[in-house]
């Protein structure tokens, strides 16, 4: 198939399925839920913890209520895509591995300026942290590369590698546009402003101005009180999505404006409990299965 | 031996966090050393490299052996009881027949043979690894199932060990050593076969690697400040940048490139904090000393088209970041720092001292206060008071939300923007200032007024609800505000009461260790606190300066010695004054111990007898009770009008007396009454010396 990374979204898109897929990742589509980044997608949150082999790859956007500029910031998106890889445990060439993935998509390492800088990654409401870098190209934080050592407060082992690429910022990159509408989509003439331009004008106003907040403040209620339902019942991965909605559901209060500085770290604090006893029941659950089939792991 | 051989150790990994590269290298180099030192082995000159991808060592002159030891343990006598024995046993791990009898005493002797170096290395390499201190370290891949696994700063990816020419064998977390390296990322990927440390450096440089930290610093340094001058300008140094750079590059290229002019209009300081924490770039001045609209960046490559996609891209990331900032410094402008300031109410300062704007409220009134006091001369009220209440507004700022190093000077910015008066916009901009030890100090009337009371209201307020520091925690920043208050009240010699209690003690420790820094004695600053109520800065200071120099000379040095001495007497007869002395032997005085008021006119009546009885007094005694006469109200009045010197020149006049009292007088005369009136003596001659100072707590 004739793919053209450097002039089409998509195919930019496809062309890394295609590269991922043959690493041997499990190709996933994105969680139909809202999620503020995708690490918060259970294919790497959930499948971070624990022994099993893990290899997959996917798309997630990404909803940052607090980011949208109602369409008129050529760099700023309230969503935007995010490229996932998880990979478990991390494979030696990793590096190797996504530096193939860029030229893959038409970045030449020797034109280009690519940089492994220092970054290291924490997720408090995800109770979770990893060392690794932010990856530079001619000086664009291109991507987020991270071996993470806790997920849910418990040690990974083994370690897994994450890759997050940022899609739009890349294809900016590649395709020399300046503004994230002007992306060619499918090199068939559809730009990325076709398919989202309004959707960002919509999405701000309701994020910023309309989104009801008494019913929004009941929602995150409800989402909690539904995660320690499921909890209680045995039922973590259920559990897990609504910690995923309370997280969401607290970025849009504060996109409107109605959670001081001081609630603020307890909300995070409601949402970090949510993430980590929905992992800590999954632990549970698990760990027996595990510790009888992977000799000498333990939680 | 017969034998020396030069020895290279690389320790090659994903990329090492540019900042964490200097200590690497020196933990290297201390773990070799200990490692060497315990095998018995003395290495020549070292030298230790770091790249981002590895960390190298070369050892010159190490020994193909180290040397054969013989230890002996000199053990019981061989008639000693059979436990005594065992115990010997166990403890050198001998049998009887192996001991030595000499002379009937009983010897264990050890004979350790020589060992090859290269074993030693063999063992050292993986010992060192594991040993390593980083700042933060992590597991990585299918070794990290368990806990236990080896940590490094990143994956740990290879290892060459090589003596001479050959190869030291070891293996750590699945990495075995080998003679192979990897060249430049990009320019080399495939693997390099390394000689040994003679030819290291040599085929990494072919290979686009210069594994010479100081080497990438220096063409850093140079070539960026080439581009800039062959584009006409010049650069603005910064050799934090330069070994940033060297940390992030294994063959760096400095590259000029040119941005859009317009964003000139935003604040110089933005644009160059824009381009140094965010991107890592340099930034340039025209001839005039102006900030330019060029940037430099450090490649890691030789591009294949000179770089000019390298510079276009990082032009295009530099230009959204400046846009940015354009926006932040367009958008705050449209909102006066009065109403700016009005949102501080929103951020809580300390859950229980109440918001920012709380602060802020006491910082106007405190600051008001100086001014009106005459604390801080030429400083009008009014608009100290206004400095203060507009000195926080910038920190919901959108600029200094982003940047948030920038508080203080984006306030001055907006402050001249909304035309508010110079002194009010500089007393916002530089309020926080002193910051470190290089820092300015504020010398400005409305700065000076504004950045003491931020600093006093900081103190006085964390120390009242019992928020000081500990040990190395210091989470509100106390010792530096209490340094920067010392800084500002000492530089424009403010008179002032800095605090009490607490807060005074830690003013006193904070004043020690800036003044050890300045060559004054702690010892000096104690002995005019244990004076107490001392809680003038200056005062302090001048009398702690005018002590420094009187102790250095020889009437002071003399007067310390007598001044100890008559201490130390009074301490040994635990002198407690005459009318103790007269209670304590009250049969001698009955009516002392009686406790009754009526009778009281009828002791006091008899103790002044006492006291006032002419006891025979030597020369000596007389001359010294005649010279405190006219050295106590001397330095009593220096004192009261500060004048130290003064003060201390009263006291040298007691030197004399006092060295001439020990020499002839017997303090402790069987007559009890010659005695006491001579312990009273020295009593007062302490007593005076304590107008000044308390020379007991001098050192030396």
């Amino acid at each position: 198939m004739n793919r053209n990374p450097q002039a089409s979204f998509q195919d930019m898109i496809l062309a890394l399925h295609d590269y991922w897929a043959a690493q041997g990742c499990v190709i996933l589509q994105p969680y139909d839920m809202r999620m503020g980044a995708g690490t918060f997608h259970p294919a790497t949150t959930l499948r971070a913890l624990g022994p099993e082999p893990w290899n997959a790859a996917f798309v997630q956007p990404s909803r940052r209520p607090t980011d949208g500029r109602y369409g008129e910031n050529p760099n700023r998106l309230q969503h935007y895509y995010q490229y996932q890889v998880i990979m478990k445990p991390s494979p030696p060439d990793l590096q190797e591995l996504y530096l193939r993935s860029l030229e893959v998509i038409g970045i030449d390492p020797l034109k280009h300026d690519i940089r492994f800088v220092e970054d290291d990654w924490e997720s408090p409401t995800l109770g979770a942290w990893g060392l690794g870098w932010e990856v530079w190209c001619d000086g664009m934080e291109v991507t987020q590369f991270t071996y993470f050592q806790q997920m849910g407060g418990f040690d990974c082992k083994p370690v897994a590698g994450e890759l997050t690429y940022g899609l739009e910022r890349l294809a900016m990159y590649i395709q020399g546009v300046d503004n994230v509408y002007d992306l060619n989509f499918n090199d068939r003439g559809v730009s990325y402003g076709d398919v989202f331009l309004e959707n960002e004008r919509q999405m701000s106003k309701w994020n910023f101005e309309v989104a009801n907040t008494d019913a929004l403040f009941d929602l995150f209620g409800k989402a909690e009180a539904e995660c320690r339902n499921a909890l209680d019942a045995g039922v973590p991965i259920a559990a897990y999505e609504q910690a995923v909605e309370a997280s969401h559901i607290f970025n849009l209060l504060q996109a409107r404006g109605v959670i001081s500085v001081q609630e603020r770290a307890s909300y995070m604090a409601r949402v970090r409990d949510l993430a980590r006893g929905s992992c800590e029941k999954h632990m549970e659950r698990e760990a027996p299965r595990w510790a009888a089939e992977y000799e000498g792991w333990t939680a | 031996m017969d034998g020396v051989s030069d020895f290279l150790l690389e320790l090659r990994s994903e990329e090492i966090p540019a900042r964490m590269q200097a200590g690497a290298r020196a933990e290297l180099e201390k773990l070799f050393r200990q490692q060497m030192q315990a095998a018995g082995v003395t290495p020549g000159a070292i030298t230790v490299w770091s790249t981002p991808r590895r960390l190298a060592l070369i050892a010159c002159d190490l020994p193909d052996a180290t040397e054969a030891v013989r230890e002996e343990t000199k053990g019981p006598r061989a008639s000693a009881p059979p436990q005594a024995l065992e115990g010997f046993l166990r403890k050198t791990g001998l049998t009887r027949e192996q001991l030595e009898d000499r002379d009937g005493v009983l010897f264990a002797v050890i004979e350790k043979p020589g060992r090859a170096v290269k074993a030693v290395l063999a063992e050292a390499v993986p010992a060192i690894i594991r040993a390593f201190s980083w700042p933060k370290s992590m597991r990585w891949g299918a070794a990290s199932q368990s806990t236990e696994s080896p940590r490094w700063v990143r994956p740990l990816s290879g290892i060459v060990a090589i003596l001479g020419e050959e190869l030291v064998e070891c293996e750590v977390a699945g990495v075995p050593s080998g003679y192979a390296t990897v060249g430049h990322r990009f320019h080399h990927p495939g693997a390099i076969t390394i000689g040994g440390a003679h030819d290291y450096t040599a085929k990494l440089r072919a290979c686009h690697v210069l594994v010479d930290h100081a080497e990438r610093e220096a063409l850093i340094r140079d070539g960026a400040a080439r581009v800039a001058a062959e584009a006409g300008l010049v650069l603005v140094a910064d050799e934090g940048l330069v070994v940033e750079n060297a940390g992030l590059t294994e063959w760096p290229v400095p590259l000029l490139g040119r941005f859009d002019s317009a964003f000139l209009q935003v604040p110089p300081e933005v644009i160059q904090l824009t381009a140094r924490v965010n991107q890592k770039y340099f930034v340039c001045q025209d001839a005039a000393g102006k900030l330019a609209d060029a940037f430099v960046c450090t490649a890691n490559i030789e591009a294949s088209d000179g770089g000019a996609a390298i510079v276009d891209g990082n032009r295009k990331v530099l230009a959204a970041r400046l846009s940015d900032a354009r926006f932040f410094w367009d958008q705050d402008r449209k909102v006066p720092l009065a109403q700016q300031a009005d949102k501080l109410g929103r951020i809580t300062f300390h859950e229980k001292l109440g918001t920012v704007a709380d602060k802020v409220e006491r910082v106007a009134k405190l600051a008001r206060w100086l001014a009106e006091e005459g604390i801080v001369p030429g400083a009008d009220p009014s608009l100290a008071e206004q400095a203060a209440r507009l000195a926080k507004a910038d920190l919901v700022t959108e600029m200094v939300g982003e940047f948030p190093e920038l508080q203080g000077l984006m306030g001055g910015y907006y402050a001249r923007a909304e035309g508010l008066p110079d002194a009010v916009a500089d007393a916002i901009r530089d309020h926080y200032k002193p910051v470190g030890q290089a820092d300015e100090v504020p010398a400005a009337p409305l700065t000076i007024a504004v950045a003491l009371a931020d600093k006093l209201d900081t103190l006085r307020s964390f120390f009242a609800i019992d928020e000081k520091p500990t040990g190395s925690k210091d989470p509100f920043a106390l010792r530096r505000a209490a340094l920067g208050a010392i800084r500002i009240v000492q530089a424009n010699a403010l008179r002032l009461s800095i605090g009490e209690g607490d807060l005074l003690a830690f003013f006193a420790d904070r004043l020690k260790v800036q003044q050890r820094e300045a060559g004054v004695r702690h010892d000096l600053i104690d002995a005019v606190f244990a004076l107490g109520g001392e809680d003038d800065i200056v005062r302090l200071l001048n009398r702690v300066e005018a002590l420094q120099s009187f102790i250095g000379t020889e009437d002071g040095a003399n007067l310390l010695a007598g001044y100890k001495r008559a201490a130390n007497i009074l301490k040994k007869e635990d002198w407690q004054g005459v009318d103790a002395e007269i209670a304590q032997t009250g049969e001698e005085d009955p009516l002392a111990m009686v406790d009754d008021p009526d009778l009281k006119a009828v002791v006091d009546a008899r103790m002044a007898e006492r006291r006032t009885t002419a006891v025979d007094r030597e020369p000596a005694e007389a001359a010294l009770a005649e010279a405190l006469d006219a050295a106590e109200p001397e330095a009593e009045q220096a004192v009261a009008a500060e004048d130290f010197a003064a003060a201390m020149a009263a006291l040298a006049t007691l030197r004399a007396p006092i060295d001439r009292f020990f020499d002839e007088v017997t303090v402790n005369d069987p007559d009890r009454n010659k005695r006491s009136a001579r312990l009273e003596l020295l009593a007062r001659f302490r007593a005076a010396v304590h107008n000044v100072a308390d020379f007991g707590r001098i050192e030396g």
